[in-house]
């Protein structure tokens, strides 16, 4: 499939283009020179981008899905469907597979790979079945006992009026009290986009890992912008994207993300199966932290990781007085 | 008690959900005004009337918004509220303004702070209702839109908390347009954290009587207000995740009549119960006495 460019990336799209050339043509010395002039100048891109650019970073079209992640991530991935309620929904995909040779269950928000698969998953954004489908799992592997992995990618949950009357806000509640109470190590890792309560679904972990363009954020830009001004204007979009620091190294920051996972020159869609294996090396980090804790231990580690969030901004004013 | 009548026509902050014709918002008119008109059915009413109806429109049935004292005034026995955490209150942790223009946001906590007497967004505390001891929590929809930040955060879990360590049941009336925006990703986890002290709550058998109040949306909705153990909604109350505005934006379609008010959520299976503010206390005291297993009220 044919490369997609970002305005900011155009610079790339003669040398990929030289590249693929020399490389068919079997001059090796070529395709090396041009490798390296185009880590240098995606290293350059990199380094000069905005928050909103990261953000179309993390929504860029070549950047792996969640199912290419298990893929290069696990072997024996079965395929578990259904809501056991109403449907199955395609914008999630969860399941069981073996990482190392040691079985877990994995669920992650599914945005689709070409264009009718993008619509057919509908972009990732999931429904209150998509929702209840990794519940069950994520209940499944607490019974059983596989540590739970979960990947974020999506714009949020879907926002129609199916979604409320199936209550999409009781299914997303129930995905966070499962992985809140799972007695089982639950890693999480930022694959792209992390929009909302949609996106937190999923990331209530014992270590939440976040790819470098990856993010987790309380509204999309468009929704701040929009909230700020009706207007919704690009520079008003671009604006909200910094104040809202929902960037990898932001998370790290205010310490809602533990780990930043470097992507390749350029972004993870750049080197896809190098992301990703990146980010593998970090979650077997995480899981072999947390194999030796007790699931009593793991729940109480966790809640207080949630406490932590958050608690140095805390303060006392005054003295507790009546209200009424 | 005060009257906090400027605050309550001051309501809606970040991201005051959207509503139909006919807003629900509390009565207009200024604290001497001798009449109100009703935002529903647009009839004016003698204010004292309305008052004595515990902010229900006689004509329509419209269910104003309450203030915390009002809230407390007409659930809660006398004399038995004891507050906990007041003094509770969060910080600016992304340094936030709105627009190169707009207020910081400690301005506007400040300004919504004046405006009704609370430090944030929930009143939390131990309470009797019809004789059941409760921990209680109320939240403010006139403090920046009832919005979930670090602090409001942590006053409900340290509540469920309290639930648990005091065998209380908790009761919580939610009123919110979701996660606090100016707080960021900080606001987002706050629902996780909610969430993990209310499995605690769960495993320990101790109740959670969620009451709906208008509206109950955004992160809040899709949190602790979705995890009762009974769920009840007060008429008219919009509850949802999505803002009606952003729904219609992404369908391009008007939105049925009803959507995401109470009545509807009874019908989709979502609300145990939707209760008149009238007889809201009687159907609390009937839940909790049986859910503690107290002994029926004699009276």
């Amino acid at each position: 499939m044919p490369r997609s460019y970002l305005d900011f990336e155009e610079p790339l799209r003669e040398l990929d283009r030289r590249r693929d050339a020399a490389a068919i043509a079997g001059d090796e010395m070529q395709v090396e020179a041009l490798d390296r002039e185009i880590a240098s100048v995606a290293r350059a891109i990199s380094a000069g981008l905005g928050a909103w650019q990261r953000i179309a970073l993390a929504r860029h079209p070549d950047r792996p899905t969640a199912i290419e992640a298990f893929r290069v991530l696990c072997t024996d991935f079965v395929e578990l469907r259904g809501d056991r309620c109403f449907g199955d929904d395609p914008a999630v995909v969860a399941g069981l597979a073996r990482r190392n040779g040691r079985p877990l269950a994995v669920v992650g928000h599914q945005r689709g790979r070409d264009p009718g698969d993008r619509v057919r998953r509908n972009f990732g954004m999931a429904r209150p079945e998509g929702f209840r489908k990794a519940r069950r799992v994520f209940d499944l592997a607490g019974r059983m006992g596989l540590p739970i992995l979960t990947l974020v990618d999506t714009q949020g949950a879907w926002p129609g009026t199916e979604s409320e009357e199936r209550g999409i806000a009781e299914s997303i509640s129930g995905c966070l009290a499962a992985l809140a109470g799972a007695p089982v190590p639950v890693v999480a890792a930022l694959l792209g986009e992390g929009g909302s309560g949609g996106a937190l679904a999923f990331a209530v972990a014992d270590r939440l890992l976040a790819l470098e363009n990856g993010c987790l954020s309380v509204i999309t830009p468009e929704g701040c912008a929009s909230i700020l001004d009706r207007k919704r204007t690009p520079e008003g979009v671009a604006r909200a994207a910094e104040s809202l620091r929902m960037g990898a190294s932001d998370l790290l920051r205010l310490g809602v993300v533990d780990v930043v996972v470097p992507e390749p020159e350029g972004g993870a869609h750049r080197d896809p199966d190098a992301a990703v294996q990146a980010l593998g090396r970090e979650i077997d980090r995480a899981f072999a932290d947390l194999s030796e804790i007790s699931p009593a231990a793991l729940r109480s580690l966790r809640d207080e990781r949630l406490r932590r969030l958050g608690r140095s901004e805390l303060a006392v004013l005054v003295e507790p007085e009546q209200v009424c | 008690m005060k009257s906090s009548e400027g605050a309550r026509r001051e309501a809606g902050e970040p991201s005051p959900p959207e509503t139909p014709p006919g807003p629900t918002t509390t009565p207009r008119g200024g604290d001497e005004a001798l009449f109100v008109t009703c935002p529903s059915c647009r009839g004016p009413s003698y204010r004292k009337d309305v008052e004595r109806r515990l902010l229900v429109c006689g004509t329509c049935g419209h269910h104003f918004r309450l203030t915390v004292e009002e809230r407390l005034r007409i659930t809660v026995d006398r004399g038995t509220w004891q507050e906990t955490w007041p003094g509770l209150v969060g910080g600016d942790p992304l340094h936030w303004t709105e627009a190169p223009d707009g207020p910081a946001y400690p301005e506007r906590v400040a300004a919504a702070r004046a405006q009704t007497g609370h430090r944030e967004a929930v009143v939390t505390g131990t309470a009797e209702i019809e004789s059941v001891p409760v921990a209680l929590g109320v939240m403010d929809f006139h403090f920046m839109g009832g919005t979930m930040g670090t602090a409001v955060g942590e006053k409900l879990a340290r509540l469920v908390d309290l639930a648990r360590e005091t065998r209380r049941p908790l009761v919580v009336f939610t009123a919110s347009g979701g996660a606090r925006m100016q707080e960021g990703t900080l606001s987002l986890v706050q629902m996780a954290k909610v969430v993990a002290a209310l499995v605690r709550l769960r495993e320990a058998c101790v109740p959670y009587v969620c009451v709906l109040t208008d509206p109950t949306t955004g992160g809040v909705c899709a949190s602790l207000a979705m995890r009762g153990d009974v769920q009840v909604a007060e008429p008219g109350a919009l509850i949802g995740f999505a803002g009606p505005r952003v729904i219609e934006q992404t369908i391009q379609q008007t939105l049925p009549p009803g959507f995401q008010r109470a009545e509807t959520l009874l019908l989709q299976g979502m609300v145990d119960m939707v209760v008149h503010r009238g007889d809201l206390r009687t159907s609390l005291g009937r839940l909790l006495r049986a859910l503690s297993k107290a002994p029926d009220a004699a009276r």
